[in-house]
């Protein structure tokens, strides 16, 4: 074993120590340096902590991009810490969606939480410090960095969630969220413990040895796949373990629950794929079937309950779930073009469904919640831009092209057929009409009925911003996907 | 400039919504005469295709091939053939006349109705000559957002229903249709090693018939809900009835042909064995009979005016896929000149009721009566449009309705026979029509007052009758340009078929130019022959 660490395990993590660093510091500058005091007493100023932010996220694009050159000069995997942690193509691609998810999140929130009087400066530290926890979800390749980094990131967005402490619903849905996430870290540690005793090690490549080793449907290795299964899903909130997404999406401040929909979903879903391609590789038979039941349930779970909804942060969490179910059967897939699948669809989920919040973060004005169906209604004719923004969103997440959303729905439906999964396929393309049914009626409350609210929209320069890029992007991506689709062909490493 | 012809006529309604959005919403007048010049500069610039076009070329012409995603093997792959270029000057035609028929029609929120039609001119011309899947399908989805938005917005009482439904039903067909388009893809890269969507590659891939049995349906369902088919029909009466003037013209026109146009680009050449397989080809002629009857047995029975024409447009597109699937060179080409003289009669009918409807603000047929004492310029040009859709001779109707009858007829005679009936009914329920609105006395005092068409909506109609008439009476070009592709199809379809000694052609192999027309054309069209 390694007694001294070398350049190439600080190297590995330096992303996350920068996360961590300008994390713990943002905490340190809001609860008052000693004998200074806070810096920013007056929370208008607080703002000024998102230059901290921005260079923070400076140094991880650029400890990101080191790596990456790193990678393609030495054509190797970046492992640090004995196999701890491994940084390789598909690592790297999901760290770039988390930047751009935080960053994004980040610049979005001041005006949200000015609005909303609880503009405090921990806020910035625990979105930094859930990115650290979520690049560990996306590089682990052992039991406990994964676990840490998935409690890690978890425990930030339990904050988060219930940010608006004089909120009840905020409060009742940190509450629900905290207590059903320790229920299925539980489900996790347990499948954990099993893994580790199957091999006696917690790396994941020992376990993979271990797995092959043993016979098919072998029961022990059935109960650590369960189980370590339902912690999973819970995460990216697959049916039947989805209860606390809606409630949790719908408390939250909007901000928090854009981060949350997308880059903790991302990171889940980083993080189980590395499960389920790497040391559960070999027990498939066993985990297909699982899995293609519970895509199913969670795409009809999704799709049919998101139809009555009348909250539009309710009915994007439930379409989050069914976004959930495509990403799943691109795992099911299981080959080159599904995982590929599955990275450009989290890569285009991340933007699309950015860009969806953050037009009901706009909605979000002093003593208007702007969070209903009826909110939305007439949108079109005072505020045309937001509308036809949010539509550009909307129908990417429909899938229908040309924007980025058919994209990566596109690579699954290939998927699945070059896999012969053709009666998954069938379903799941009946489902893009079913979605185009909900997602309409937020257009048909925008476009079509009167204006019911004349209060102007809380704009600001970081949303017009960040919606001026996320939309970009989700139209750049469907019309010249080229260089984004080269981007995601590293994440294929993860099958190699 | 010659190079590009194809893209600029693809692009220029795109460039003049451009323009448009600059256009501050509150000079309506300004907005009004761009979106008409634009529409206008698209017909004009569409008009050079044909001057260029050159009868009798095999394959593509105008061809324009750029790397699009090479990743998955999309390309910005355009080209037309003979049917394509019918299909794309009736869309560049009659999208300029719906949006001058919205002169008066539209005053709210017009920059955007006249936006959402200007992007639904390039969806739908780019449908009628992407000759790569990858961007059929894109500008086939582009269509859908605009013609949702129209009926949603400016349409009638149940506008929403009518919108989301026509949405979501055509939704659904076009992914299945998707997958059937992956499907292609796919076993097209198992058998050569890379990916491509472009037709001409796709065409080489060699398919088992049960796999293309499945892709054909595949196909079929995103096809049929367009068209629409029999089963499939029932969005058509609420979309048609709930849009406006222009958007009822425009999805009759030319939104229902991307169907038809559909099943002759893709599914007859790509899969060619299931195409010919006996019961697809009897499923497929059944429904259009149905279709045919079933439609006209509808129009009899309706008590609005506008829901008559919608159902009137059953029964005539039953006629076209009826020809369609009669696979011989009369059924295929007579189906396309009956695309086009739907569009034309169809249209003019719209028009007419948008007109009326515009004054009266009621489509009820037994609000009217003897209107022709009232309005007699409309009442002619009601009696064209009215008889164009009968299908009498001389005018557009007959000579498609004729063709598509003789290539049934040559396929199979119990079809012929059922079809016929159609036509009877055709002109029933139309002649019933025009008797119940226009003719007799005047039975409703309301009636009185109604003022004649203008001088606008005279000249909207003007270039339809023209191409009524034209096509009536002399359709030969017509013929001339349809006689390539529509043999390259046949030959595709059924190789052999002009060796067979059947016809006048008997050089067997298709490739080889040939001045007669390897069918006979109908004899009544003219003394050409």
């Amino acid at each position: 074993m390694n007694q001294y660490y070398t350049l190439a395990d600080h190297f590995s993590i330096l992303p996350a120590v920068m996360l961590a660093l300008f994390g713990c510091a943002i905490l340190l500058f809001d609860a008052g340096i000693p004998f200074v005091g806070p810096i920013f007493p007056d929370p208008r100023q607080r703002k000024w902590l998102l230059i901290f932010v921005a260079i923070a996220e400076i140094f991880v694009g650029y400890g990101l991009a080191t790596q990456q050159m790193w990678l393609t000069s030495n054509a190797a995997e970046l492992t640090g810490f004995g196999g701890s942690v491994t940084v390789d193509g598909f690592g790297i691609f999901f760290n770039w969606i988390f930047l751009v998810a935080a960053l994004v999140v980040a610049v979005v929130s001041y005006k949200y939480l000015e609005i909303a009087g609880e503009h405090h400066g921990e806020y910035y530290g625990l979105i930094l410090l859930a990115q650290c926890g979520m690049y560990f979800l996306a590089t682990g390749t052992d039991l406990v960095t994964l676990f840490i980094g998935l409690e890690l990131m978890a425990l930030c967005f339990y904050v988060m969630v219930g940010f608006l402490r004089t909120d009840k619903r905020s409060n009742e849905a940190a509450m629900k969220y905290l207590l059903l996430g320790a229920f299925s870290t539980g489900f996790l540690a347990y499948g954990f413990s099993l893994m580790y005793g199957i091999s006696g090690s917690t790396k994941l490549a020992d376990i993979a040895d271990a797995i092959t080793r043993r016979p098919a449907w072998d029961p022990v290795v059935f109960l650590a796949l369960t189980t370590t299964a339902v912690g999973l899903l819970f995460k990216i909130s697959a049916a039947p373990f989805h209860m606390w997404a809606p409630d949790a999406y719908e408390g939250a401040p909007t901000t928090v629950t854009a981060y949350l929909s997308v880059a903790s979903k991302a990171a889940s879903i980083a993080f189980l794929l590395r499960m389920f391609l790497g040391p559960l590789k070999d027990a498939r038979v066993m985990w297909e079937p699982l899995l293609i039941a519970v895509a199913l349930l969670t795409l009809t779970v999704g799709n049919l309950a998101a139809i009555n909804q009348t909250n539009i942060k309710r009915l994007l969490a439930y379409s989050s779930i069914s976004h959930a179910g495509y990403m799943l059967l691109g795992l099911i897939a299981g080959n080159d073009t599904g995982i590929k699948g599955v990275a450009v669809y989290v890569m285009v989920y991340t933007f699309m469904n950015l860009g969806a919040f953050l037009v009901v973060v706009a909605m979000r004005r002093q003593g208007i919640i702007g969070e209903d169906l009826d909110d939305f209604a007439g949108l079109a004719h005072r505020h045309p831009t937001y509308a036809y923004l949010m539509l550009i969103f909307l129908l990417s997440l429909a899938g229908i092209p040309p924007t980025a959303g058919f994209l990566g729905k596109y690579y699954i439906f290939l998927a699945l057929i070059q896999t012969q999964h053709y009666a998954l396929a069938v379903v799941a393309t009946l489902y893009v009409a079913v979605a185009i049914y909900y997602y309409f009626k937020i257009v048909h409350s925008m476009f079509i009925r009167e204006e019911t609210e004349k209060a102007p929209l809380a704009s600001s320069f970081g949303l017009q911003l960040a919606l001026g890029v996320t939309a970009v992007l989700t139209l750049a991506i469907g019309i010249y996907p080229e260089p984004f689709l080269n981007l995601a062909n590293n994440s294929t490493s993860l099958l190699r | 400039m010659d190079q590009h012809l194809l893209s600029i006529v693809l692009l220029t309604p795109l460039a003049g919504l451009a323009v448009l959005l600059f256009i501050p919403g509150k000079s309506k007048d300004l907005i009004r005469w761009w979106a008409n010049l634009a529409a206008f500069a698209g017909f004009l610039v569409s008009l050079l295709l044909v001057s260029r076009f050159q009868t009798g070329t095999p394959g593509f012409q105008f061809e324009e091939r750029v790397d699009w995603i090479p990743s998955l093997g999309a390309h910005y792959h355009i080209g037309m053939d003979g049917i394509s270029l019918l299909l794309v000057m009736l869309t560049t035609l009659m999208g300029f006349v719906a949006i001058l028929g919205s002169w008066n029609a539209v005053q709210d929120r017009s920059k955007e109705y006249y936006a959402m039609f200007l992007l639904l001119q390039t969806g739908m011309i780019g449908v009628f000559i992407s000759l790569d899947f990858f961007l059929f399908y894109i500008f086939w989805e582009l269509v859908l957002v605009p013609m949702y938005f129209i009926i949603g917005v400016w349409g009638g009482p149940r506008k929403l229903y009518a919108a989301i439904k026509f949405f979501l039903y055509t939704l659904a067909g076009s992914v299945l249709m998707l997958l059937g388009i992956l499907t292609l893809y796919f076993q097209h890269y198992a058998q050569f090693h890379f990916y491509t969507f472009e037709i001409s590659e796709l065409i080489k891939t060699s398919l088992p018939l049960g796999l293309q049995q499945w892709v054909f349906w595949a196909f079929f369902v995103g096809f049929a809900i367009k068209v629409p088919m029999f089963p499939f029909h029932t969005w058509l009466p609420d979309a048609h009835v709930e849009a406006p003037t222009a958007g009822s013209v425009i999805l009759a026109a030319v939104l229902l042909k991307m169907g038809t146009y559909g099943f002759l680009r893709f599914s007859l050449p790509l899969l060619p064995q299931a195409s010919m397989d006996k019961t697809i080809v009897q499923v497929l002629a059944i429904l259009s009979i149905v279709g045919i009857i079933y439609g006209a047995l509808v129009c009899l029975m309706q008590q609005d005016w506008k829901k008559l024409v919608a159902y009137s447009s059953v029964s005539h597109l039953g006629f076209c896929t009826l020809g369609i699937f009669s696979m011989n060179p009369n059924g295929i080409a007579g189906s396309v000149i009956q695309q086009v003289n739907h569009g034309i009669s169809t249209g003019m009918l719209f028009m007419v009721i948008g007109i009326i409807y515009e004054r009266r603000h009621t489509r009820a047929i037994a609000e009217y009566g003897g209107l022709a004492h009232v309005m007699p310029k409309f009442a002619v040009i009601f009696a064209i449009a009215m008889l164009s859709s009968a299908g009498l001779p001389l005018l557009n109707g007959f000579i498609g309705e004729f063709t598509i009858l003789q290539g049934a007829f040559e396929a199979n005679r119990i079809w012929a026979a059922f079809a016929v009936t159609g036509v009877i009914l055709g002109a029933a329920y139309l002649l019933w029509l025009y008797q119940r609105t226009m003719l007799g006395q005047v039975t409703n005092g309301k009636n009185l007052t109604i003022p004649d068409m203008s001088l606008r909506e005279i000249a909207t109609f003007v270039p339809l009758i023209a191409w009524a008439v034209w096509i009536g009476i002399y359709p030969k070009p017509y013929f001339d340009i349809l006689q390539r592709p529509v043999a390259e199809i046949v030959e595709r379809v059924r190789p052999g078929y002009f060796a067979g000694g059947r016809l006048a052609v008997t050089q067997p192999q298709p490739p080889t130019p040939n001045p007669q027309p390897p069918f006979s054309q109908p004899t009544l069209s003219g003394g050409d022959r």
